[in-house]
């Protein structure tokens, strides 16, 4: 099992436009980072003029001067000490807080335009893509406060360092320029280099690894059972040879930066002294420039790890940086979302969008009764959608009614254009062809808001926040009464369970339902697709998927049953039982309608319909009947 | 939670590490050795430079002990990133043959997830460690003492001071740390989920759009990240105090020795360069304590990693549960199965379909397979209660009843994930436990309800359990298990490689992978674990389809949650909190059992 390659390596994006990016949105909170900059460079000022005093101090003695020539530089150097750990403990502070205020920015500028992205490729992301996302925003975090930070102090450190100097002795400061230039730029594009490549034939093999680990472990019941264990540990112990021979290879020449970095600090001191002597400098200041040289350079090698910080980030920069500045790009990772983003009027637009007279009180979603009659309700005219150009469309030339009241019915095997159909309804697929309207309004004309209180419901993979019960319900509809929460409960069947918890409403559900049951989460979800009582279409996938066949049957009923007489429920199942409630059965099979009509009348045909149904109904009667 | 520095387990536990860390403390050492040179030699220099003199000889050893230095950065370096490299391939291997060791049972919960997690990257935290922090730590040992004994000799005062305030820095360090720590963790629960908002916000996304709330989301977004700012850095104040005191008490004592000196200077009491190898030297025996201080976080994460990986491999108290075969608490057969009278043994009937290879090709048929009044206890729960029944050849025998009852238990206990804590199973009348477990697993074929797929071709997943099969035999396999649709529309057809776990292809073909692997393994026994489960009605009809032809001819165990497998079974046991009772075959069944079957029903 050779694993695939894990995280692409970093890609030599020379363009900074990551940094140009985070940089935008730095703007506001540029005076605080500079501060945290200027603090930090203080710290490295306070620590080297500190050194270089007490030098100056030590070597005047030396010339037994009368005391009280001395008390300046006594004083000093003992402010010094004290300022320069609270110079510190200001800086970390200052900085921490600076950069946290810019990942609120970038985590609020992430969501917004996930948000806005107008159709649920998120949802069809994987989980670990989104988890990457999330860290992806903390290497924000990262970049300033480990390489722009550290990167201003040194810069401004090696300024004044050798302005000092060549107060003192041009040829001096010469000497200590060429040195710090070293260990500021020369090492540090080397660390830059050597990590690049590093991460460049590690990060595959770590990747391989991690599935290797993956595969042992997850697939440890199977590898055992089909005897492969010993082949599949061989092939991962194998790769994680070759990993650390990799890494004691990579870590020879990574190593060598270092070292040099140290030499370059002692061969930079003794230059200072060998020029500065030369020069007839004073003694006593010779000893300062060496000393104050020391302490430079070693400022300037803090470059040297902020390099390859930085390096270490890219990947993850890039990947906000592109999501932020292009936000359909992010999302061709997946196959199923290169359709076109659908045209999104400002949300300002709103209350009065031309959606015609009867969409007028749309915004009252409370009105769960429905009472506007005058509705032409929800109508699909020869839609397709096609994911790709050259795929098979997913959705062919499909027309459906929904008119205010009706049950519908969608079935048929997977992959026939089921969620397809639900995603033209929900407005986050845009068809190539064909209208999807409401009220004789283009769906895509509405804004988003409108269109999920006209089109809402439950679809496949709800996520459960982790929160109480009641905020997961009132996502649904932010203003239910008690009452209102109490009914859609009861009819998702999830109200008994709700009242024997000691928090009863305010029970926390844990990570994305993580304390609920399945049954319980699935019906946690129901309530909440019922709460939300769209105006005009209900939308329930595979609602009662997860529970028991009698308690689905009960569910299924009582939530179309709550759906009242004047909102439309599109149901799309793979169990076709408790059917002949609806008045319309559309069946789907490679995005066509193959079939439709009422249960009694699809029973009755040959067909993909009776045959499922007959499968389904033998296969219930055969099923021995549990014992009380 | 603190940890020690070091973990003493390690030595035990990865032998090979033990002399590349005795090389870094012999490098440590005449790192300590060259800190005292290099103050010395550029003591010396600047002391003749206050002259307007270049002590060329001191220049010359100065440079020489600072090239020593830096080849001792590298050295000590490129030591501990061999000793991280070693270290993460033994406990690697350790980790994931364990896996092997234990059989799957032992990764039962969240032990699979935590052992992938931990062998795939989790110890890739360690490098932070040994080449960050554990060289810092050494240094920390040999370069005060190497500074406090050249201090000693040169001036004893300014030793004094430096001796009595270094202990501060491990001190405070810990009393800071402590008092730290009891502020994240008062705040942590809090921190953690207003730093799990974002991700859940983000994943939840799509719903929030179904009900128009991604927008007015947005809001709580930046509210919940800006409380998040205010929390930590309320956590950040109390924690940065350590390391303002500890960098307090290091320059302040080098404040504490310079101006003494400096006045003894003035009197005349002491030579410059004694005072000025002084003042060097005093910052140098903080240095490594400090750099190890802030090498300290970085370095938690690896030694966590480092914990969890020793603590899985060598747990401090066994976990109770029956794990491994081979530890099988009683081996020894019990009294004569009760419930069912053992039935003389019947020879394995050829009753085998045409379409079946030669059996031949098989490894050994099985006889009767018989439970010998085998309980199951788990840490929690009992799982089976002296269950004893008995499987004949070519006997296909379903297996019913809510979940959680201990139906895939029973399938288990054949596999050998799990063995039994009392009581026995015999195939022909040869306890389980005695037989090679390769050797047995060999005549299984499994079908569980989660088929795992690796990342590796479509090929090679099938061809699991017969790596040498030849394209022929796996493209014979696609066909019986329905697959061969699902392959022609991949882009490499059967050379596609899949994802992590299968990715990229959907259930139902995942379970017709899982078919195709059991076709091709063509074992006497096939064990099938609610393979239609999750699936919807299309894939589940073709995956019943083949199953039906997966069993005929084999003696085949069926858990089914799903009414629809049973048809064509010979027998239905029922499983209710660990008992099995026979329940009558199912009426509405046609009788498709092929002829050659034993004649099949509870004994007379």
């Amino acid at each position: 099992m050779t694993g695939r390659t894990g995280d692409s390596p970093a890609r030599p994006a020379r363009t900074l436009r990551a940094e140009r990016v985070i940089w935008r949105l730095s703007r506001p909170y540029l005076g605080r980072l500079v501060g945290a900059g200027l603090l930090a460079a203080g710290t490295e000022l306070a620590g080297l003029v500190l050194m270089a005093t007490a030098t100056w101090l030590l070597i005047s003695a030396a010339g037994r001067p009368p005391l009280d020539t001395l008390t300046v530089a006594i004083v000093a150097v003992r402010a010094l000490a004290i300022s320069r750990g609270l110079l510190r403990y200001t800086e970390r502070l200052a900085g921490h807080d600076a950069a946290l205020r810019v990942v609120t920015e970038v985590r609020t500028r992430v969501f917004a335009t996930l948000a806005s992205a107008g159709r649920t490729t998120a949802g069809q992301r994987s989980g670990d893509l989104l988890s990457r996302l999330v860290s992806d925003v903390e290497a924000v975090q990262d970049l300033l406060l480990r390489v722009l930070v550290p990167a201003v102090a040194a810069t401004v450190v090696a300024g004044l360092a050798i302005g000092g100097t060549a107060l003192v002795s041009g040829p001096a400061a010469l000497a200590l320029a060429g040195g710090l230039l070293l260990a500021g730029v020369a090492l540090p594009v080397l660390a830059t280099v050597l990590t690049r490549r590093t991460s460049a034939l590690v990060a595959p093999l770590r990747g391989a690894l991690a599935v290797d680990a993956v595969d042992l472990t997850h697939g440890a019941a199977e590898l055992a059972a089909f005897g492969a264990s010993r082949a599949a540990l061989d092939g991962a112990a194998t790769r994680a040879r070759e990993l650390a021979r990799l890494e004691r290879r990579m870590a020879a020449a990574s190593w060598a930066v270092d070292g040099l970095g140290v030499l370059l600090s002692g061969a930079t001191s003794a230059a200072v002294v060998v020029v500065a002597l030369r020069a007839e400098v004073g003694g006593v200041l010779v000893g300062v420039l060496a000393v104050g040289t020391l302490a430079a350079v070693e400022a300037a090698l803090a470059l040297v790890g902020a390099a390859r910080q930085w390096t270490q980030l890219r990947p993850g920069l890039d990947r906000v940086a592109e999501l932020l500045a292009d936000p359909d790009g992010l999302a061709t990772a997946e196959p199923d979302s290169a359709e076109p983003r659908p045209a999104e009027p400002r949300p300002a637009d709103a209350p009065s969008a031309g959606a015609g007279p009867a969409t007028g009180r749309v915004g009252t979603a409370s009105d769960r009764s429905g009472s506007e009659t005058a509705r032409a309700g929800c109508r699909l005219v020869e839609v397709t959608v096609r994911y790709r150009p050259d795929a098979p469309p997913a959705l062919d030339r499909v027309s459906l009614e929904l008119p205010p009241g009706r049950r519908i019915a969608v079935v048929g095997p997977s992959g026939a254009g089921k969620s397809t159909l639900l995603g033209v309804l929900t407005g986050a697929v845009r068809p190539e062809a064909g209208r999807v309207t409401v009220d004789d309004t283009d769906l895509a004309a509405l804004p988003a808001e409108r269109r999920s209180r006209a089109v809402s419901g439950l679809l496949a993979e709800a996520h459960v926040f982790h929160t109480t019960v009641r905020e997961n319900l009132l996502l649904g509809r932010s203003t239910a009464t008690e009452d209102e929460l109490t009914a859609a409960a009861g009819a998702a069947g999830l109200l008994d369970w709700v009242r024997q918890q000691p928090a009863g409403w305010e029970t926390v559900v844990g990570e994305d339902g993580g304390q609920l049951s399945g049954g319980q989460r699935q019906r946690l979800a129901l309530a909440r697709a019922l709460l939300s009582a769209p105006t005009h279409v209900l939308l329930l996938d595979e609602p009662t998927e997860g529970l028991d066949p009698r308690a689905a049957d009960r569910v299924l009923a009582s939530a179309t049953g709550y759906a009242g007489p004047t909102r439309t429920v599109l149901l799309v199942t793979h169990r076709l039982s408790e059917l002949e409630a609806y008045d319309e059965i559309v069946v789907l099979d490679s995005g066509r309608i193959r079939q439709r009509g009422r249960h009694a009348d699809l029973v009755d045909q040959p067909g993909w319909y009776r045959d499922q149904w007959q499968r389904q109904h033998d296969a219930e009667l055969a099923y021995p009947a549990p014992r009380g | 939670m603190s940890r020690r520095p070091f973990d003493p387990r390690l030595l035990h536990r990865v032998p090979g590490a033990r002399p590349q860390l005795g090389v870094l403390a012999l490098l440590g050492v005449a790192a300590a050795a060259l800190v005292v040179v290099q103050a010395g030699t550029l003591a010396t220099v600047l002391a003749a430079a206050a002259g307007g003199e270049l002590h060329r000889t001191a220049l010359a050893g100065f440079l020489a002990s600072i090239a020593g230095r830096a080849a001792l950065v590298w050295a000590r370096g490129l030591v501990a990133s061999r000793l991280a490299a070693t270290v993460k391939a033994a406990l690697r291997a350790d980790l994931l043959g364990a896996v092997t060791r234990h059989g799957p049972a032992w990764l039962a919960g969240q032990r699979a997830g935590q052992l992938a997690t931990l062998a795939g990257r989790g110890l890739d935290a360690l490098d932070a460690y040994f080449t960050g922090y554990l060289p810092q730590l050494v240094l920390g040992v040999t370069v005060p003492v190497a500074v406090l004994a050249q201090l000693a000799y040169a001036d004893w005062s300014s030793a004094l001071i430096i001796a009595v305030t270094l202990p501060l820095i491990p001190i405070f360090g810990a009393l800071l740390g402590w008092q730290a720590q009891a502020a994240t963790e008062r705040q942590w629960r809090r921190l953690s989920l207003l730093g799990g908002h974002f991700l859940d916000m983000v994943t939840g996304l799509p719903t929030l759009r179904v009900f128009g709330r991604a927008r007015a989301q947005v809001a709580v977004v930046r509210r919940m990240a800006d409380q998040h700012r205010v929390a930590t850095m309320r956590t950040l104040r109390v924690a940065f105090l350590s390391a303002l005191v500890l960098e307090l008490v290091a320059t302040l004592s080098v404040a504490l020795v310079a101006v003494p000196i400096g006045l003894r200077l003035l009197d005349g009491g002491l030579s410059l360069r004694t005072a000025l190898l002084v003042l060097l030297l005093a910052p140098e025996a903080f240095l490594p304590l400090r750099a190890a201080g802030s090498q300290f976080h970085a370095s938690q994460e690896g030694l966590t990693a480092l914990d969890e990986a020793l603590t899985l491999l060598h747990p401090a108290d066994a976990d109770g549960a029956t794990h491994t075969p081979g530890t099988s608490p009683d081996p020894s057969p019990t009294a004569p199965p009760n419930g069912l009278p053992a039935p003389t043994v019947a020879p394995a009937p050829d009753g085998r379909s045409a379409s079946a290879p030669t059996p031949d090709d098989r490894p050994g048929s099985v006889g009767v397979i018989r439970f010998e009044a085998v309980t199951v206890e788990y840490q929690r729960t009992t799982a089976l209660r002296e269950v004893s029944l008995t499987i004949r050849p070519g006997e296909r025998v379903a297996i019913v009843g809510p979940s959680g009852a201990g139906k895939s238990t029973l399938l288990h206990l054949l596999l050998g994930f799990v063995a039994p804590t009392s009581g026995r199973i015999t195939v022909d009348d040869v306890d389980l436990a005695a037989l090679d477990l390769d050797e047995w697993r060999r005549r299984l074929a499994w079908v569980p309800q989660r088929a795992h797929l690796f990342a590796t071709s479509l090929a090679d997943n099938i061809r699991l359990g017969v790596p040498d099969a030849d394209t022929g035999a796996v493209r014979a396999a696609v066909r019986a298990a329905a697959l061969d649709e699902v392959v022609a529309r991949l882009p490499e057809g059967l050379g596609t490689r899949l994802g992590e776990r299968g990715h990229g292809l959907s259930s139902g073909e995942r379970q017709r992978v899982a078919l195709a692997r059991a076709f091709l393994r063509d074992a006497p026994v096939v064990l099938l674990d609610e393979p239609t489960a999750r699936l919807d009605s299309a894939s589940e009809a073709a995956v019943l389809a083949a199953t039906r032809r997966l069993v005929v001819g084999r003696t085949a165990l069926l858990v089914a949650h799903r009414p629809t497998l049973l048809a064509g079974v010979d027998r239905v046991l029922r499983v209710t909190n660990g008992l099995v009772v026979e329940e009558p075959t199912p009426g509405t069944v046609p009788q498709t059992s092929p002829a050659g079957l034993v004649p099949e029903g509870r004994p007379a």
